[in-house]
C-alpha cells in the first residue's frame, strides 16, 4: 500500500505541474508534449487503481493518437514555433473562476468522501482484466457501444466535411 | 488508499482545464485544455469504479476516451476552418455573433 | 408452413440480393428472379392460408367433441346457438433472441394469425401481378433492373412487417417500406418534380414515424415487452393504465395518419404518384399504404381501450378518418391527372378503414382493406395500361384520353368492374366491406359516421364515373394511336378483376357468408366486438346512394345536365375550386409557413435576437432615453432639468455599454461566466445544505 501510494503521489505532483505548464507554456508544442505527459500519468493512476484494460487503452489511444493528431493540428495551422503570447484578455478572471471552482470542488469531496478508501486487492484486479471489461462491454453494454461507433464514423465524416476545401 | 486524493487530483486537473479553456487564445490550445478536463472525469471515473467495485465506471471511461478522440477531430477540423478563414487559430477573432 | 412462414418474406430478400449482383447480366434483365421469388412466396402464403383456415376449422369443429386441438386450443366458449361455438385460436408463433441489453430481450420472430395471413395473401398476390405487369410497362428503362430489385426489396419489408410478432420488427419493416417507397418515387429522379415528390414523401411520413416511435417506447415501458401479443393481452385485461393506453394510441396514430395518408398528413400520397404506376399500385394502393392501417388493426386492443371505442362516442381515430373520406373524396373531383384521382380516391378509401376502426368495425375495416387492395391495384394498373398503351405516356385525363373505351377493351372493361367495385355496387368487392362499416358505424350508434361514410359513398360514386367518363367516352382527345396493351399487362388486370368481384364474397353477410369474420379475427387478446346483422335497409340505403351519386354523375357528364360552368360565373363556386384545386392550401401551409419558418428562420432568429432586440434594446434605451431628454429640453424648463436628463441618457447609456460587453460574440467571455456561475451556485449549494 505504501508503495502505491508513494507512486501516486509522485506521480500527481508530476501531472499537476505538468497541467499547470499546458495551461501556460508559451510555446505550442511544448504544450502538447506536456499534455502528453499528464496523459500517460493518467494511465499510470489507471494502473495504480488496477484497470489494466483502461490504462492500456488510454495510453494507446490518447498518448498514441490523439497526441500525434494535435502535433498535426499544430502544423496545419502554422503555429510560430518561437514563445508567443497565446493568453487572451480575460487571463485573470478565468484564473479567478478557476481557482473558485477548485475551492468549491475541494471543500465538496472532503465533505462528501473524507474518510472513504479504495481497498486495491485482487478482486478489483478481476474486475479491471481485460476479459472482465469485455465481457461487460459486449454483453450489458453493447447497444451504447455500437451507438458510440457510429458517433465515431458520423465525427469522421464531420470531420473531413468540415475540413474539405471547396 | 484514500479515494479523495484521486478525486482531488482530478479536481485539479479540471480545474486547470477550464483556466485552459478560458485564457487561452490559440484553439489548438483549448482543444488540449478540454482534454485535460476530459482525462479528470476519466480519473473520477475509475477512482468511482474501484470504489464501488463495479466494473461500469472503467467502461464509461473508455467510452469517454472513444468520445474524446471524435470529440478532437472535429474540433481541430473546426480550428482548421477558423485558420483558413481567418488566417490565424485565434479564438478572440471569432466574435462576429457579438452585440 | 404456418411455423416455417418467414419463409415468406425471404425470398423476396434473397431475391433482391441476387438481381442487385447478376441481375444485370440475365436475359432479361433480372425480371425473372423477381417473378420467380415473389411467385413463390405467393404460392407459400397460400399453403399458409390454407393451412391457417385448416386450423381455424378443425379448431372449431373437434371442440364440440371436447378434443383439445393441440396448444392453439386454450379454451372454448359456448357461443350463441351453439353451431359456431367461439374457440379461442392462438396465433402460431416461432423466434429467437435477437440480441439482449441488460434484462431487456429484442426478438425476431413470425406471429401468423387470420390478419397476417390476410395480409401474406393481398401482398404477394398483388405485388406477384405487379411483377408481371412490370416486364411489359417497364420494358426498355433505363434502371430496369434496378427498378425489380426494389421492388423485391419492398415486398420483403413489406412480408416482414406483416409476420413480425413484436413491434421492433415491425417498426423495422415499416422503415424498409417508406425507405422502398422513396426510392421508387424517386425513380425517375432526373426531373426534379419527381424527386422533389420522394423526398416529401419520405419527410411527411416520417412526421407521423416519430409518434410511431414514441408510442412504440410508451407500449414497451407500459407493458414492460415489445412482443405485441402479450401487449395486446395486457390492454383487454386492463393491465396497463388507462392514460399511458391514451397516450400510446394517440401516438401511434400518429403513425398510421403518417402512412396511411389521414387527414392531415395525406399530401404527400398525391405527388407520390410521380413514381412508376405499377409502383403506384403496389405501394401507393394496396400494400404500404394500408400499413397503418394493419399497425391499427394488429395494436387494436391499445387503440381499442385507449380511445374508449366501445363508448359510442366521438374519438380521434374515427374523427380523423371521416375527414379523411370527405377530404380525399372532394379533391378527386377536380383533378385531371387519372392518377391523382386514384390517389385521392385511396386516401378517402383508407378514412374508411380507418374509420371503421374508430367505430369498432375491425373486421369491416379489415376486409375493406382486402376487398380495396385488389381493385385499387387494378384500377392503377388499368391506368397504367391505359397511358401506357392510350395516351402517350400521359396521365391527363383531359388532355390526351378520352373514347378510349373501343380501342382498349379489356382495360374498359376491368376498369368497369374495378370503379363499380370502389363505387359500391352490388355484387361487387367494395359493395360488401363498405355496407359493412357502414352497418357497424350504425349499430354502435356512431351515427355521425354513418352519415359520413354515406356522403363520401355519394362523392366516391360520382368521382368515379367522372374518371371513367372521361378516359373512355367521348371523343378521343391525345395524339397517338391507341391500342390494346400487351397480354403482360392485361392478364393481371383480368384477375384482379375476378378479385374485385369475387373477392366481397367471402363476408357477404347479406348471403350469410361470414367466413373472413371467422378466419381472420383474432380469439386470443382481443376485445369482444359486436358484429352486426345484415340489415335490408341499411344496405339499400348505401347501395341508393352510390347508385345516386353514378346517375347525378352521368346526368352531369354524359348527359351534360346540371351546372356546367358554374365555376366561371358564379363567385363562390369559384373560389370553393380554388380552394380545392390548391388542395385547401396545406401544401403551402406546410412548405412555406411550417418549413419557412423553421429552416434559416432559427438562424435569421438569432441574428435578429442580436441586432435587434439585445442591441436594439441597448440602443434603444440610449436613444430612446436621449429622446426623452430631448422631449423635457423642449417642453420642460430647458435649463433647471437639463444636467437630470442628460445625466439620466448617459447613464443608460453606460448600462447599455456594460450589456455589450456581456454580449461580446466572444465564446470564451461567454463560458467565463458559464463557469463562474457553475462556481457560485455550487459554492450557494455547498454552503446552505451544510
Amino acid at each position: 500500500m505504501i508503495a502505491q501510494n508513494i507512486a501516486f503521489w509522485i506521480i500527481a505532483v508530476v501531472m499537476a505541474a505538468a497541467a499547470v505548464r499546458v495551461v501556460t507554456s508559451r510555446n505550442l508544442v511544448h504544450a502538447a508534449l506536456f499534455l502528453i505527459t499528464v496523459l500517460i500519468g493518467a494511465s499510470a493512476q489507471f494502473i495504480i487503481l488496477l484497470a489494466e484494460f483502461v490504462g492500456v487503452t488510454q495510453f494507446f489511444l490518447y498518448v498514441g493518437a490523439v497526441a500525434v493528431l494535435f502535433l498535426f493540428g499544430i502544423i496545419v495551422t502554422r503555429a510560430p514555433m518561437q514563445p508567443a503570447d497565446y493568453d487572451n484578455d480575460q487571463r485573470w478572471p478565468a484564473l479567478a473562476v478557476s481557482l473558485l471552482l477548485l475551492g468549491v470542488l475541494v471543500a465538496l469531496l472532503i465533505d462528501a468522501f473524507g474518510h472513504q478508501e479504495i481497498e486495491l486487492s485482487d478482486d478489483l484486479l478481476a474486475i479491471g482484466r481485460s476479459d472482465a471489461v469485455g465481457n461487460s462491454l459486449f454483453r450489458t453494454f453493447v447497444v451504447p457501444f455500437e451507438v458510440v461507433s457510429m458517433l465515431l464514423l458520423a465525427a469522421l465524416i464531420g470531420a473531413v466535411a468540415i475540413a474539405r476545401r471547396d | 488508499m484514500a479515494l479523495n486524493q484521486f478525486l482531488i487530483l482530478s479536481a485539479f486537473l479540471f480545474c486547470t482545464g477550464v483556466y485552459g479553456v478560458l485564457a487561452r487564445r490559440n484553439g489548438v490550445l483549448v482543444l488540449m485544455s478540454v482534454e485535460l478536463m476530459l482525462n479528470a472525469v476519466n480519473i473520477n471515473l475509475v477512482a468511482f469504479s474501484a470504489f464501488v467495485r463495479d466494473v461500469g465506471g472503467q467502461i464509461f471511461a473508455l467510452f469517454v476516451i472513444t468520445i474524446a478522440a471524435a470529440e478532437v477531430g472535429v474540433g481541430l477540423a473546426i480550428v482548421l476552418l477558423i485558420y483558413r478563414n481567418l488566417d490565424s487559430p485565434d479564438l478572440d477573432r471569432v466574435d462576429q455573433l457579438k452585440g | 408452413m404456418l411455423r416455417n412462414a418467414w419463409l415468406i418474406p425471404l425470398l423476396p430478400a434473397l431475391s433482391f440480393v441476387a438481381i442487385l449482383l447478376v441481375g444485370k447480366r440475365l436475359p432479361r434483365r433480372g425480371a425473372e428472379l423477381g417473378v420467380g421469388a415473389v411467385g413463390a412466396s405467393f404460392v407459400l402464403a397460400c399453403v399458409a392460408a390454407w393451412q391457417w383456415i385448416d386450423r381455424v376449422e378443425g379448431a372449431t369443429g373437434k371442440s364440440e367433441g371436447l378434443r383439445a386441438f393441440g396448444k392453439g386450443v386454450l379454451g372454448g366458449e359456448g357461443g350463441e346457438g351453439g353451431e359456431h361455438a367461439e374457440v379461442a385460436v392462438a396465433p402460431v408463433t416461432r423466434g429467437f433472441t435477437w440480441w439482449q441489453n441488460g434484462n431487456v430481450e429484442f426478438n425476431v420472430g413470425i406471429a401468423i394469425d387470420g390478419l397476417t395471413v390476410m395480409m401474406l395473401f393481398v401482398v404477394t398476390l398483388v405485388s406477384f401481378l405487379v411483377h408481371v405487369y412490370s416486364t411489359s410497362y417497364m420494358e426498355g428503362d433505363r434502371r430496369f433492373t434496378h427498378f425489380y430489385a426494389l421492388l423485391s426489396l419492398f415486398t420483403a419489408s413489406m412480408l416482414l412487417l406483416v409476420v413480425a410478432d413484436n413491434t421492433i420488427q415491425l417498426l423495422v419493416g415499416w422503415e424498409l417500406v417508406g425507405l422502398c417507397s422513396f426510392v421508387l418515387i424517386g425513380h425517375w429522379w432526373e426531373e426534379k418534380p419527381n424527386a422533389d415528390a420522394a423526398v416529401k414523401a419520405f419527410l411527411t411520413t416520417r412526421v407521423g414515424d416519430v409518434g410511431l416511435m414514441i408510442g412504440i417506447i410508451v407500449l414497451f415501458f407500459a407493458a414492460g415487452t415489445f412482443d405485441i401479443q402479450a401487449i395486446n393481452a395486457q390492454a383487454v385485461e386492463g393491465e396497463i393504465g388507462h392514460t399511458l393506453l391514451v397516450v400510446a394510441s394517440a401516438c401511434l396514430l400518429g403513425g398510421i395518419i403518417g402512412k396511411s395518408g389521414q387527414f392531415p398528413l395525406h399530401t404527400w400520397l398525391p405527388d407520390a404518384m410521380a413514381g412508376p404506376t405499377p409502383v403506384s399500385a403496389l405501394i401507393h394502393a394496396a400494400t404500404m399504404v394500408v400499413a397503418g392501417v394493419y399497425l391499427g388493426a394488429r395494436l387494436y386492443p391499445v387503440f381499442f381501450e385507449g380511445f374508449s371505442i366501445d363508448g359510442g362516442t366521438i374519438n380521434v381515430m374515427a374523427l380523423i378518418g371521416g375527414t379523411t373520406i370527405i377530404i380525399g373524396a372532394a379533391l378527386a373531383f377536380v383533378q385531371n391527372d387519372i392518377k391523382k384521382v386514384l390517389a385521392y380516391s385511396t386516401i378517402s378509401q383508407l378514412g374508411y378503414m380507418v374509420m371503421g376502426l374508430g367505430v369498432g368495425a375491425w373486421v369491416a375495416a379489415v376486409f375493406h382493406l382486402f376487398t380495396h387492395a385488389f381493385f385499387k391495384a387494378l384500377l392503377f394498373l388499368g391506368a397504367g395500361s391505359v397511358s401506357h398503351s392510350g395516351s402517350h405516356h400521359s396521365f391527363d385525363m383531359k388532355a390526351d384520353m378520352g373514347g378510349l373505351r373501343k380501342f382498349m377493351p379489356v382495360t374498359f372493361w376491368t376498369f368497369m368492374i374495378g370503379s363499380l367495385a370502389l363505387a359500391g355496387i352490388i355484387p361487387f368487392a367494395g359493395f360488401w366491406s363498405k355496407d359493412e362499416i357502414l352497418a357497424t358505424a350504425g349499430q354502435n350508434e356512431f351515427t355521425f359516421f354513418l352519415v359520413v361514410g354515406l356522403v363520401g359513398a355519394f362523392m366516391t360514386a360520382a368521382y368515379m364515373t367522372r374518371c371513367v367518363y372521361l378516359t373512355f367516352f367521348g371523343e378521343y382527345r391525345g395524339h397517338g394511336e391507341p391500342h390494346e396493351s400487351p397480354r403482360a399487362i392485361t392478364v393481371p388486370l383480368i384477375v384482379l378483376a375476378g378479385f374485385s368481384v369475387l373477392a366481397g364474397l367471402v363476408n357477404a353477410s347479406a348471403l350469410e357468408i361470414e367466413k373472413f369474420k371467422e378466419w381472420v379475427e383474432p380469439t386470443v387478446a382481443f376485445p369482444a366486438l359486436e358484429h352486426p346483422e345484415f340489415e335490408l335497409a341499411g344496405a339499400a340505403l348505401a347501395l341508393a346512394v352510390a347508385l345516386l351519386g353514378i346517375l347525378v354523375s352521368y346526368a352531369y357528364w354524359f348527359r351534360n345536365l346540371g351546372p356546367h360552368g358554374i365555376t366561371a360565373r358564379n363567385p363562390l363556386a369559384r373560389a370553393g375550386y380554388t380552394f380545392l384545386e390548391n388542395k385547401y392550401y396545406l401544401d403551402a401551409l406546410y412548405e412555406n409557413v411550417i418549413v419557412g419558418s423553421i429552416k434559416g428562420a432559427i438562424a435569421r432568429a438569432s441574428y435578429w435576437t442580436n441586432q435587434r432586440v439585445i442591441d436594439g434594446a441597448v440602443n434603444g434605451v440610449a436613444t430612446g432615453a436621449a429622446q426623452v431628454g430631448r422631449f423635457a429640453y423642449d417642453v420642460l424648463d430647458q435649463k433647471a432639468v437639463d444636467g437630470a436628463v442628460n445625466g439620466l441618457a448617459v447613464s443608460t447609456g453606460q448600462t447599455g455599454g456594460l450589456l455589450r460587453y456581456v454580449q461580446s460574440g466572444r465564446v470564451q467571455r461567454y463560458a467565463l461566466m458559464l463557469f463562474a456561475s457553475v462556481a457560485l451556485l455550487s459554492l450557494a449549494l455547498f454552503v446552505f445544505s451544510n
